[in-house]
């Protein structure tokens, strides 16, 4: 057998593999069960009780508003002052309720919406698919160095940088297989729940498009978190490294940054912040404003300066990130001896 | 005999920004011939590990030749790779791996048939503890796996770090069996080690390194024979003329050192020297036997590292040698 099969192997062996992905999947399960728990398909008979349901609660107001304007008029006719305050201008006679304010739809129990909110669902899926990822990389090769096994594998396999990168494949190759199943499961249940018991809406080739891309910027992230994961763990030798370097870039930039940024007022410091690179890479776009520059009080209506980070810029951080991962985790392999 | 390891003016300096440069191998050399069991000794720090790690690919060397099998290295590691099982330093695994695991990945990876895989499991006594973690294992159970590991792709040369470290006596035993037996089926090994009443049982010869540098070597025996130094124990009838008898033979010319009961004498031609020469002056000797040494006593005279009352010698206070002139392969 080939080294990589005995890599692939290796990789679904290991515990933190097997309890990550165990875990994982019951988590991503219980996604699908709660929307398809809450939500109702709004069937003839459950929209006739909403619209039941609304005309009571219009009639209800409209006998408050009555009593309302009952005890107005007798105050008024008391003498008493300070009405309007109480019941607004001409006892509130310019204010009916009106029956459109009372919507059949506001009183529909929640109805999921496949088209509508489907893809939000994939960015979720693909953010903790992109955590777990991250841990698995960097646990397989960073326990090897760790544990001693990559030292006994380089008595076997000698050339290095090849080994690595074999490593590293597989690892890129079965997160790779492992999101794409799991997102077609995903993709499986959530629209089973807009079929049974939501709603699909329109559903176009272009939406499948759209839904296809959404997916594989999802699957980029995944594998770029493995990827990242990997070579920080292989750089410094440990599975520790990786975590460590990722906890202490989400503390520094998400809280550290973002507090700094206040407090020195630095125009669009978001712009700096890596989760707004991540969520411009899924929405297309982000655009950041600055608030700050107007000042509505004094000045009255203002339009406030944007800053947008496009989904090209994100592709150019997160392809440099990669390049410098792999290059550092190639060039420490080649360079540093293994003691 | 054909060399299967060769080494010739190895180096390797590690540097850190602290505590600057150190040399852990300074023109080291070292031969091994096919088909002996070799004994590579040298006090804790001398470079033992870091030669065998060098020659195995781990360590990039800083000058120096070794070949394996014939075979330049590192260049040609990948090549020679399947043909030298090695373990280096304590067996490390990965402790959730059983040893059965362990091994049959390795033996993917490697290219070797699962078979093999539990035939070095029986080889090493671990077959009815195959299926158990290796986070469970003793030490010895660890040094047991290291060994199959090694044994895993039938190697012509096998080179072991403190094999027997951990083991138990009986395990001692066994490992020196399976160490003779291997090399009378014509495997090479070289066996690096502190038991070394073990490497004198076992070792068709030696080499002795010493902060970085090679201070002896050689069939053990030519190596034993090479520090007895010629020297003799002498008992007299009477152990209350040791001292008058040693001033007899110091005015001689012999080298004496006084023991409890007994003066061992040594720089002098014959052993008949020593019981004419102190008859003639009225003192008969009762016992005059050579000077035995073992591996153990040559290897502290070599490396200075003999314990010395009251002082606590640390890890570097070991002798330095004189450049090797001997080049590749002498």
């Amino acid at each position: 057998m080939s080294l990589p099969k005995a890599e692939v192997r290796r990789l679904f062996k290991r515990r933190v593999t097997r309890i990550f992905l165990a875990i994982t999947l019951v988590g991503l399960a219980i996604f699908p069960v709660v929307f398809m728990i809450n939500s109702k398909t709004s069937s003839p008979d459950v929209r006739a009780a909403a619209e039941l349901q609304a005309n009571l609660e219009f009639e209800r107001a409209t006998a408050q508003y009555q009593q309302m304007r009952t005890e107005c008029e007798a105050a008024k006719a008391r003498g008493e002052t300070g009405l309007d305050e109480r019941y607004g201008p001409n006892c509130g006679a310019d204010f009916p309720p009106q029956a459109e304010w009372f919507p059949a739809e506001a009183y529909l129990p929640y109805e999921f919406n496949f088209r509508d909110e489907f893809p939000a669902s994939l960015e979720v899926l693909a953010a903790i698919l992109a955590m777990v990822a991250f841990v698995v990389g960097a646990s397989f090769v960073g326990a090897e160095w760790n544990s001693g096994g990559m030292m006994n594998l380089l008595l076997w396999r000698p050339r290095r940088v090849p080994v690595l990168l074999t490593k590293l494949g597989v690892l890129v190759g079965s997160m790779l297989g492992v999101t794409a199943v799991v997102t077609a499961l995903w993709t499986v249940a959530f629209w089973a729940i807009g079929r049974f018991d939501g709603r699909l809406g329109e559903l176009t080739s272009g939406v499948w498009q759209s839904f296809g891309l959404t997916g594989l910027r999802g699957v980029t992230l995944v594998l770029l978190a493995a990827t990242i994961g990997f070579c920080l763990a292989s750089i410094g030798r440990h599975t520790a490294m990786a975590l460590g370097v990722g906890i202490g870039a989400i503390v520094v930039s998400e809280i550290g940054l973002r507090i700094v940024f206040e407090l020195i007022r630095v125009q669009f410091g978001d712009r700096y912040i890596l989760s707004t690179y991540l969520v411009a890479w899924f929405e297309k776009s982000m655009t950041i404003v600055d608030y700050r520059a107007c000042d509505f009080i004094s000045n009255g209506p203002c339009t406030p300066p944007e800053y947008v980070v496009t989904w090209q810029q994100s592709g150019v951080l997160l392809a440099t990130v990669l390049v410098l991962g792999v290059f550092g985790a190639v060039w420490s392999m080649r360079r540093r001896d293994v003691t | 005999m054909p060399a299967v390891l060769e080494i010739s003016g190895l180096e390797k300096t590690y540097r850190s920004r602290r505590r600057g440069a150190r040399k852990a191998l300074d023109g080291f050399d070292m031969v091994v011939e096919s088909g002996q069991v070799h004994g590579f000794l040298g006090p804790n720090g001398s470079g033992k590990t870091t030669t065998l790690r060098t020659l195995l690919g781990l360590i990039t060397p800083n000058g120096g030749r070794m070949t394996l099998l014939g075979e330049p290295v590192p260049g040609a590691l990948p090549r020679v790779a399947g043909r030298v099982g090695a373990i280096v330093e304590s067996p490390q695994f990965f402790p959730n791996f059983s040893a059965h695991d362990t091994l049959s990945l390795l033996a993917d990876a490697g290219g070797v048939g699962r078979q093999r895989v539990p035939e070095v499991l029986e080889l090493v006594g671990l077959r009815d503890r195959a299926n158990e973690r290796v986070r469970t294992y003793s030490l010895g159970m660890k040094q047991r796996l290291a060994v199959a590991s090694a044994l895993l792709k039938k190697p012509d040369l096998l080179i072991l770090d403190e094999p027997a470290n951990g083991l138990d006596p009986g395990g001692i035993r066994e490992m020196r069996t399976l160490m003779r037996g291997l090399a009378e089926a014509g495997m090479t090994v070289v066996l690096s080690s502190h038991i070394l009443a073990e490497v004198q049982l076992i070792c068709d010869s030696v080499t002795i390194i010493s902060r970085g540098r090679r201070v002896a070597f050689g069939p053990v025996a030519d190596v034993l024979a090479q520090h007895a130094g010629g020297g003799v124990t002498v008992r007299l009838e009477s152990a209350d003329d040791l001292s008058v008898a040693a001033e007899i033979l110091i005015a001689a010319g012999a080298r004496v050192t006084p023991e409890h009961d007994r003066l061992v004498v040594s720089n002098v031609e014959k052993p008949a020297w020593v019981t004419r020469t102190l008859a003639e002056r009225g003192y008969y000797v009762s016992e005059l036997a050579p000077v035995k040494v073992d591996l153990e006593s040559v290897f502290l005279e070599l490396t200075q590292t003999a314990p010395v009352a009251g002082q606590a010698r640390q890890v570097d206070d070991s002798a330095v040698a004189a450049p090797s002139q001997g080049g590749w392969g002498v």
